[in-house]
């Protein structure tokens, strides 16, 4: 996971400057347009028209790409194609819901650590630091594991792992929004903490939260790819990439094609997520001005 | 240099509650278990009769607290318990697998640098080239593709089509060297091109902060050709957060070889979970993750003081 800038910037002023510079950017527009096309996707997923993406056939087993199946069935003759768009929503949604399960527990917990500082702070921190002392994925197979395989489990593990990051990078631009004239001046005209928190220091904090929620879905929906990939995920008959890929490793020398869709899906979003979150990070980051 | 010792001692000293909150966190999994572990062991067997000596004899029916403080009392001293399908010593089972996964991690570490570091340097020297372009996609394709599935379209292509490689399949090392390293070819580079697109990226960024600082300019000034601007004046300092991240990456390497093993079946620390996960020997799953938390406070402690060690001015200030 990339690093963020560790200034903050007066929240209004600086958006519509950051938004003309990630438009001047082609490579997070690239990002942006790949992203919208896959949500598209998933989201046109019940009308398009596509054959049911769970309904199996006999007749039609591990058949190449032709006319009537554009890529192929699967080795229960299920339509990949329609699999394919389905599967977008799990990934996407695995993608998504993960990081804002990160982020929502995240970043109040790096506010009160970096606001607070003293005791509130070292033992937040040391948690943080035993969280990210566990490798990611090792972490979200075994919560997958305990918590038992199925998509919401994956999503909820993904979340809690990623968490970390987000408790130290927000602490991080706390401590230094902290020191800033307009929380002193909040402070002196008697605002409680908790509308210091909320009003002065989160809109300044939340650019590089956003980056990194950015580059973190790519690595959530590889994550969710994985697990389903492991068994771990989504569950048959549910069509997600990543179990697709599962079934696929099956049967390499009969369906080749099985394994090349989803792993190119897979590709496409999450250059795409990557692309669009280096973007924001060059477009937010005012070392670059 | 003295004080190096005291540092390294401070240094673990605050490892101590890092750990302490691992083991909780390690311990309370088990208590998010579904199912009955007891009844996973037994299998068919239903009758309490057998089931309550079984529960007995794995404290099983302790409060929680007694529960954690003997399990921690047991890691302690390296006892990481049994593993409810071989009945072995978790830490036995994890001696056995770990050469292997660690065969594939330096393995995997060679193709990393050998790819990732002069690809940041070309990159930064040929800042804003079409060189630097590709570089860059290059290892933004490196960061995006799920290892596992390169890993799948290799066996297709170099397994199956060309019949260069085999599939699957390990070999120690110490047996048969050559078929040893045949096979872990494929898995290595897979697991070795993610690592090497972040360390293309950090060499990258730090040859560019190298490039622009006044002794460069004033070695270029004074005449030195470009090759040993670049040789022995940047690169050697560029190369210092480049050493300290490649021993963080060992975290990364250890995740990625979850899956690499899994897709060529190799009999190692990443395969040891997931059969495990599977077989809900939880013992074991635990005793992985506690292992791998301790190995990468390890390697992170590595990592500082190899940066210390490398860099005279932070020796200084010890």
């Amino acid at each position: 996971m990339s690093a963020v800038s560790q200034t903050a910037v007066p929240a209004k002023r600086e958006s519509s400057r950051a938004w003309r510079k990630l438009k001047a950017n082609r490579s997070s527009v690239a990002g942006f347009i790949i992203i919208i096309f896959f949500v598209a996707l998933a989201a046109l997923a019940p009308v398009l028209p596509i054959p049911d993406p769970v309904v199996t056939s006999w007749s039609a087993i591990r058949k190449a790409p032709s006319a009537a199946h554009w890529l192929g069935t699967d080795d229960l003759g299920r339509d990949i194609l329609s699999r394919m768009v389905w599967g977008a929503q799990a990934s996407l949604m695995a993608g998504v819901f993960s990081v804002a399960i990160a982020v929502v527990i995240g970043v109040p917990f790096g506010i009160l650590a970096g606001y607070f500082g003293g005791w509130v702070d070292l033992i937040i921190s040391r948690i943080t630091e035993a969280l990210l002392a566990m490798p990611f994925l090792i972490m979200a197979i075994a919560l997958a594991a305990f918590l038992g395989p199925s998509l919401t489990n994956a999503m909820i593990a993904i979340g809690l792992s990623a968490m970390p990051i987000f408790v130290r990078l927000t602490r991080g631009q706390v401590l230094a929004v902290k020191q800033e004239d307009f929380v002193e001046g909040a402070r002196s005209v008697g605002l409680g903490h908790l509308d210091i928190m909320l009003r002065y220091i989160l809109p300044n904090v939340t650019a590089p939260i956003i980056v990194q929620a950015t580059l973190t879905v790519a690595t959530a929906i590889i994550a969710e790819a994985s697990l389903s990939f492991l068994g771990l995920g989504q569950q048959p008959p549910a069509a997600s990439w990543g179990s697709m890929l599962n079934v696929a490793k099956n049967f390499l020398t009969q369906a080749p094609w099985m394994a090349m869709w989803p792993g190119i899906a897979i590709f496409l979003v999450v250059i795409g997520f990557n692309l669009l979150g280096d973007g924001l990070r060059d477009a937010l980051d005012p070392r670059e001005n | 240099m003295v004080q190096m010792p005291v540092y390294i001692g401070k240094r673990l000293l605050v490892a101590i509650p890092t750990l302490l909150i691992i083991s909780i966190f390690v311990f309370s999994l088990q208590k998010l278990l579904p199912g009955d572990p007891i009844m996973a062991m037994a299998g068919e067997e239903r009758d309490p009769a057998v089931l309550e000596p079984l529960r007995e004899k794995y404290h099983l029916n302790d409060p929680i607290p007694v529960q954690y403080v003997r399990w921690l009392g047991g890691v302690a001293q390296g006892d990481l318990g049994v593993s409810l399908r071989t009945n072995q010593p978790v830490l036995e089972l994890i001696g056995q697998k770990l050469p292997v996964t660690i065969q594939l991690a330096v393995m995997s570490m060679f193709f990393a640098v050998i790819i990732g570091v002069p690809m940041g340097i070309l990159a930064a020297v040929k800042k804003n080239t079409i060189l630097d372009y590709i570089a860059n996609l290059v290892a933004l394709s490196g960061l995006s593709v799920p290892n596992f599935w390169l890993g799948i379209m290799l066996i297709l292509l170099i397994s199956v089509n060309l019949g260069w490689l085999p599939a699957s399949g390990f070999e120690s090392i110490f047996v048969d060297p050559v078929r040893s390293i045949q096979t872990m070819l494929m898995p290595s580079f897979v697991l070795g091109t993610g690592l090497a697109a972040t360390l293309m990226r950090h060499t990258r960024s730090a040859m560019l902060g190298v490039l622009s600082s006044d002794y460069i300019r004033t070695a270029r000034a004074k005449g030195l050709s470009p090759r040993e601007v670049i040789l022995s004046h940047s690169f050697r300092n560029a190369l210092l957060p480049v050493v300290t991240l490649s021993a963080l990456l060992f975290g990364e390497l250890l995740a990625g070889a979850v899956l690499t093993e899994q897709i060529f079946t190799i009999p190692g620390f990443g395969k040891l979970i997931v059969d495990a996960v599977f077989n809900r020997d939880y013992a074991v799953v635990q005793g992985v993750v506690m292992c791998t938390a301790v190995g990468f406070l390890v390697m992170n402690l590595a990592a500082d003081i190899l940066y210390v060690l490398l860099n005279p001015r932070l020796r200084a200030t010890l």
